[in-house]
């Protein structure tokens, strides 16, 4: 099917005006705390999709993903903040996230390749622990990450030594720093987008879908299933880290408790809800995720006033519940997910074995 | 005191509890290959609903042990009557969807579970009456309670208990020709859903065991101290090799071990550099190198990969 030039540059316009109108939409009608929640949405976004190279092309499923995304957090956090005196420049420290955490990632994946799929969770889910343990631990004897305190006053990211954390007049404009960060952070999300895209119909992305479909097979066509199963940890781990970074300058504060196992359950259920290995699907699982539970935050209170004059449950506890019942429910109905890829939908309507 | 033994004791304590609950792991996964995320909440409700009838038994006047014991067996019912529910109306429906379905529904069933246990129980810390003599026994240098013998003992008849159903009785070797291959074992006139769900009611009794073990055991009972404890459990049944009922047991107890010396001698052994809080760095780090060097766990039989 080919789409006319013409109408691919029509939808791109769309897009970008969409894309750059939505936080004055947003701001203006429902005030700047949902202009903040698009901004968590976008991160969540860019970690979904890191995420999904490993689970959803590569299809090793990692349980611990959480840790390297907070590898690039507290990266940045020691760099830039008055924690050691450090103030490197953002531009420095998010590429050097991005290595550390692809690092870490070939440190994990070279000893847990041979593990079958189940081990490899478990031991990914024990390697997320270990990193938020030792994150919650390392302020004695020598004080390194400040343990379960966190590392508060972090500088914020600067494009051109303009900070994003205070609101900026263009021509006359009011631009309120969650929209700075808004579109900072929509620029690099389209550039995640953009490389997971490319990725997925490139020699290695066809090399990860063959190695999950079947990895004997894969092997005796001659694909070198090491190497390509340790560059997914790698390019998965190094999105993680940079969406870390981006988290704690935004946040100016990390603490260990931003890293727990249910982050890391959260953005694998972002993957597989929206449906593994399409790249539209994972986008939409992450803007979901990340923007409904806080529509239940903000919501559950007033409607349970409404209907029966009072809060009866704490919408906190509500909203975890509602999660819940929404995972299992997707899962009995659209098990590949909201929006699978058009050949794992094919697979997935074929009666079962 | 001699730390070296007391710390044997109290893991062999901890230890028991781990294969129970691992046990309720190992076996579902035996069958379905599914991780079943959602057993550690139903410790947790065994605790939780054991304290609720404990309480205003003890609270009556009721002799310690009796209470227990009814606390214990109220918790079993409704820890099976979970478990089979659990089954039916989440796991069944997806017996033949891909492998990540379950395992995110497991995901799901665990949060609800938790926020229900949160919703009629609380967010605060239950503590759990003392119920048995709290005077310490010395043993060889030792201070061992009633309560860690009770611990122990339970654990140990409730394995060898199932250790014979499974071996012995006509309904094991249904249970054991459903994991070979659930189709062929069809075949032969065994009904796998009916096994299926029975091995869910069985890990659940020995869940709601083991969850009033535990809260007995730290004197507490939370509606969030299930998944901790599961993930540990979980992590038991790997190192013994999943699958297999006598790895879960024996992977039980030696991470129990594991984690109670660590724990004692991970400040000696590193110089006070790293204290024990570090306890769970130890359990997850053995597991990481067990699995790097046996794959398949310590009792594991050498499996194949599977598509």
């Amino acid at each position: 099917m080919s789409v006319p030039k013409r109408n691919v540059r029509l939808g791109i316009a769309l897009i970008a005006v969409v894309l750059s109108a939505l936080p004055f939409a947003v701001g203006l009608g429902m005030g700047n705390a949902w202009v903040r929640v698009l901004d968590f949405a976008l991160l969540y976004i860019m970690l979904a999709l890191g995420l999904n190279i490993v689970v959803g092309f590569a299809g090793l499923l990692d349980l611990g993903y959480i840790a390297f995304y907070a590898i690039g957090a507290y990266l940045y956090a020691l760099l830039a903040s008055p924690h050691f005196g450090l103030h490197w420049p953002a531009w420095a420290v998010l590429p050097l996230g991005a290595l550390v955490a692809g690092l870490f990632g070939i440190l994990l994946g070279a000893p847990t390749l041979r593990l079958r799929g189940d081990y490899l969770a478990i031991v990914t889910l024990g390697f997320g622990e270990i990193i938020r343990i030792f994150l919650n631990n390392l302020n004695s004897p020598v004080n390194i990450t400040n343990g379960p305190q966190g590392i508060a006053r972090i500088d914020p990211i600067r494009v051109f030594g303009v900070p994003l954390s205070k609101p900026l007049e263009i021509f006359g404009v009011h631009l309120p720093g969650v929209y700075l960060y808004y579109y900072l952070f929509v620029l690099l999300a389209l550039g995640i987008i953009f490389v997971t895209v490319r990725l997925e119909d490139s020699r290695i992305g066809r090399a990860w879908v063959a190695i999950r479909e079947d990895e004997i097979a894969a092997k005796a066509c001659g694909i070198n299933t090491r190497n390509v199963k340790l560059l997914a940890f790698a390019m998965g781990a190094s999105f993680g880290g940079v969406a870390g970074g981006l988290f704690a300058g935004f946040q100016e504060f990390v603490s260990p408790e931003s890293f727990s196992l249910m982050e890391s359950v959260m953005v694998l259920c972002m993957v597989v809800l929206g449906g593994m290995g399409h790249v539209p699907g994972v986008v939409l699982g992450g803007l979901l995720l990340a923007v409904l539970p806080e529509a239940l935050r903000h919501g559950a209170g007033p409607v349970q006033q409404m209907l029966f004059g009072r809060v009866l449950l704490d919408p906190e506890s509500l909203r975890i519940l509602l999660f819940g019942l929404a995972l299992i429910l997707v899962m009995q109905y659209r098990p590949a997910g909201l929006w699978p890829s058009a050949t794992r939908r094919r697979e997935f309507s074929k009666p079962g074995p | 005191m001699d730390t070296f033994l007391q710390q044997i004791i109290n893991g062999l304590t901890l230890g028991s509890i781990y294969a129970l609950v691992a046990l309720g792991y190992t076996m579902v996964y035996g069958i379905l290959g599914l991780i079943n995320f959602a057993h550690g909440e139903v410790v947790m409700i065994g605790a939780l609903t054991a304290l609720a009838v404990i309480k205003p038994l003890a609270g009556a006047g009721l002799p310690g042990p009796l209470a227990l014991l009814a606390g214990a067996a109220v918790a079993i019912l409704v820890c099976m009557a979970l478990g089979f529910a659990i089954e039916r109306v989440a796991y069944r429906p997806l017996r033949h969807a891909p492998r990540l379905a379950p395992l995110i529904t497991a995901i799901g069933v665990s949060m609800v579970l938790q926020q229900l246990a949160m919703i009629i129980w609380g967010r605060n810390y239950h503590s759990f009456p003392a119920l048995l003599p709290a005077t310490p026994r010395e043993l060889g240098g030792a201070q061992i309670t009633d309560l860690q013998i009770m611990i122990v003992v339970v654990a140990i008849l409730m394995m060898a208990g199932l250790a014979l159903l499974v071996n012995r009785t006509r309904l094991g070797r249904a249970m054991r020709a459903t994991a070979e291959n659930p189709e062929i074992a069809g075949l032969m006139g065994v009904d796998a859903n009916h096994i299926i769900a029975l091995t869910f009611v069985i890990g659940s009794a020995l869940a709601a065991v083991a969850g009033v073990m535990v809260s007995a055991n730290y004197g507490i009972a939370h509606y969030n101290m299930g998944f901790i404890l599961g993930l540990k459990a979980f992590t038991a049944a790997v190192l013994g090799g999943i699958g297999n009922l006598a790895g879960a047991m024996f992977g039980g107890i030696l991470l129990g071990l594991i984690e109670a010396l660590g724990a004692g001698y991970i400040g000696d052994l590193t110089g006070g550099f790293l204290g024990s809080d570090y306890q769970d760095v130890f359990a997850f780090f053995v597991l990481i190198v067990v699995l790097i060097f046996r794959p398949s766990g310590l009792m594991g039989e050498k499996v194949s990969e599977r598509a």
